[in-house]
């Protein structure tokens, strides 16, 4: 997979668009189009949150996909609310620590993923989206670890540098490293 | 080429802003564009410039009065319920012939209205939105690259003509970040300001900024010299984006985020067969008249986030030289491409089209 249409949703406080804005920022890096869309609102740390992620190599059109190719799915409610609007063909990944259920669809693939338990493993279970990252980039190819690891290194401000090596250390547990 | 950052459409206001030279911002938070407020708080302190959270929108619009007054180029930022309380100073500052820009991150109306993107303060905008004969020049980027170069064109713009700029966005492009270049922004073009009430030092006679005139025939000559630097704006300011147009039997328009949408809507269309082109205003005052003049589709369609308010102008420009449709969502809701691929569709049934 070069591009794609991606949505990232949970709850308010999981990463979910840190995770989105890496996506789009190791995009960027790669000269490729590209937009990132977050959803906005009265939200709080425990809400709903959402971005929507286009990579492309044509300039982008509309900024909010109606089809994602890609659910990341953190919490139960983002499984169901987007499932049906998922592209044929499409992948599923979603939080299988915290979303007991299995996806619906039979003409998607659906990867299961114990992020939460493996970040909390690793000492810090906040960084269950790093943990998705990796496995997201495992199975479509969009980027390499490498450069995932050179967007994480770039886009950590300064004073936050310490954060750098655990972050990139989850999405290596999420890749299967 | 400079290298590309990744960025909110409202801090890439901020930062553009900066790079064209304003040093005094005057805000309020209101969601959808507090980050462009935010931004500022950030990084004027550290160049010296001045950021100001005022008691209230109204305070805030008469500081840029004020600043601009003084002839330094000024910026304050809301959405739609704080752009009509700061309508009054608009006016103001209007009639003081002052530079200023105002950027209105529009969101769902009226009354308070609710938080989600919305583009149905087009009628404020480029009629006038407070009281008396003026008009804002209006600015209607669709992507964060273009929002940082209409930045510095609106404070370029609005220092060489001395009339307030409005940059018109909504909560999407507020909100959404996208790759840009601020090596690709226009320079700054200070204009020479005698005008200015910033100190004679006793060498010269006082300035005066002022809006009050109560002889009528003399406030009547203010507004018509006002009304001949319209004439000239409208003359060479005129904006837009064009394209397939010239077979096309209906030309679709929108401004801001929603092009983005149709440009996904008219390329699926064009795949299928259907003679579908483009116009795209970017500045909404002046209107791009003269597109629509040079056209002759069967059709024209106007998409909004409102309940139609550009279509008006559309049926102004073309003469009505074609029947003039509309169709849109509002209040916070975007509408997607397949809703506007239906009614083209549509339309190209009534109008005898065929794909």
């Amino acid at each position: 997979m070069n591009n794609c249409e991606m949505i990232l949703a949970g709850f308010g406080g999981q990463g979910i668009l840190f995770a989105g804005k890496i996506l789009a920022h190791a995009a960027m890096l790669k000269n490729k189009q590209l937009s990132w869309l977050p959803s906005y609102g009265p939200e709080m740390r425990g809400g709903t949150a959402n971005c929507h992620v286009i990579i492309s190599d044509e300039p982008v059109g509309s900024p909010i996909i109606t089809e994602p190719d890609v659910l990341v799915a953190m919490n139960a409610p983002s499984l169901d609310k987007f499932e049906g609007a998922m592209a044929p063909g499409g992948i599923i990944f979603a939080d299988s620590s915290l979303i007991q259920k299995k996806a619906e669809r039979n003409d998607i693939k659906a990867i299961y993923i114990a992020a939460t338990e493996i970040a909390d493993s690793m000492g810090n279970k906040s960084l269950a989206n790093m943990v998705m990252l990796g496995a997201v980039i495992k199975e479509t190819g969009l980027f390499t670890l490498d450069e995932i690891e050179e967007t994480i290194t770039r886009s950590v401000p300064a004073k936050k540098a310490a954060l750098v090596e655990p972050n990139i250390n989850a999405v290596k547990a999420g890749f299967g490293l | 080429m400079g290298e590309k950052v990744l960025m909110k459409g409202n801090e890439a206001i901020g930062e553009a802003a900066i790079r064209s030279g304003c040093r005094h911002f005057f805000g309020y938070p209101i969601t959808p564009q507090t980050e462009l407020s935010a931004y500022m708080a950030k990084k004027m302190p550290k160049i010296g410039g001045t950021f100001l959270q005022a008691e209230s929108e109204i305070a805030a619009i008469n500081m840029v009065f004020g600043a601009s007054g003084a002839g330094v180029r000024a910026m304050t930022s809301s959405s739609s319920p704080g752009i009509s309380l700061k309508s009054e100073g608009i006016s103001y500052i209007a009639a003081g012939d002052l530079p200023a820009v105002i950027v209105n991150i529009m969101r769902g109306g009226p009354g308070l209205g609710g938080i989600q993107p919305a583009q149905s303060d087009y009628f404020q905008a480029t009629k006038g939105g407070g009281h008396g004969d003026y008009h804002l020049i209006v600015l209607a980027p669709n992507g964060v690259q273009e929002l940082a170069n209409l930045t510095a064109d609106a404070f370029n713009i609005s220092d060489e003509y001395r009339i307030p700029v409005m940059l018109l966005g909504d909560g999407t492009i507020g909100q959404m970040m996208e790759p840009v270049d601020f090596d690709e922004i226009p320079k700054p073009v200070y204009a020479h300001k005698p005008w200015a009430v910033n100190g004679t030092k006793n060498k010269r006679a006082a300035n005066c900024v002022k809006t009050l005139y109560l002889t009528p025939s003399e406030l009547e000559d203010r507004v018509i010299e006002r009304y001949e630097k319209y004439e000239i704006v409208k003359d060479k300011l005129q904006r837009w984006e064009e394209h397939d147009t010239e077979d096309a039997d209906i030309i679709v328009s929108s401004y801001g985020i929603t092009s983005r949408v149709v440009e996904t809507a008219v390329k699926q269309l064009r795949s299928e067969g259907f003679k579908v082109g483009i116009i795209r205003p970017i500045t909404l005052w002046p209107f791009p008249e003269k597109a629509y003049k040079a056209v002759h589709p069967k059709a024209f369609l106007s998409v909004e986030m409102s309940m139609g308010q550009m279509v008006e102008d559309i049926k102004l420009a073309c003469e009505c030289s074609a029947p003039v449709y509309f169709t849109g969502r509002t209040g916070g809701i975007i509408p997607t491409p397949d809703e506007v691929i239906a009614k083209i569709k549509e339309i190209a049934g009534e109008v005898k089209i065929n794909g």
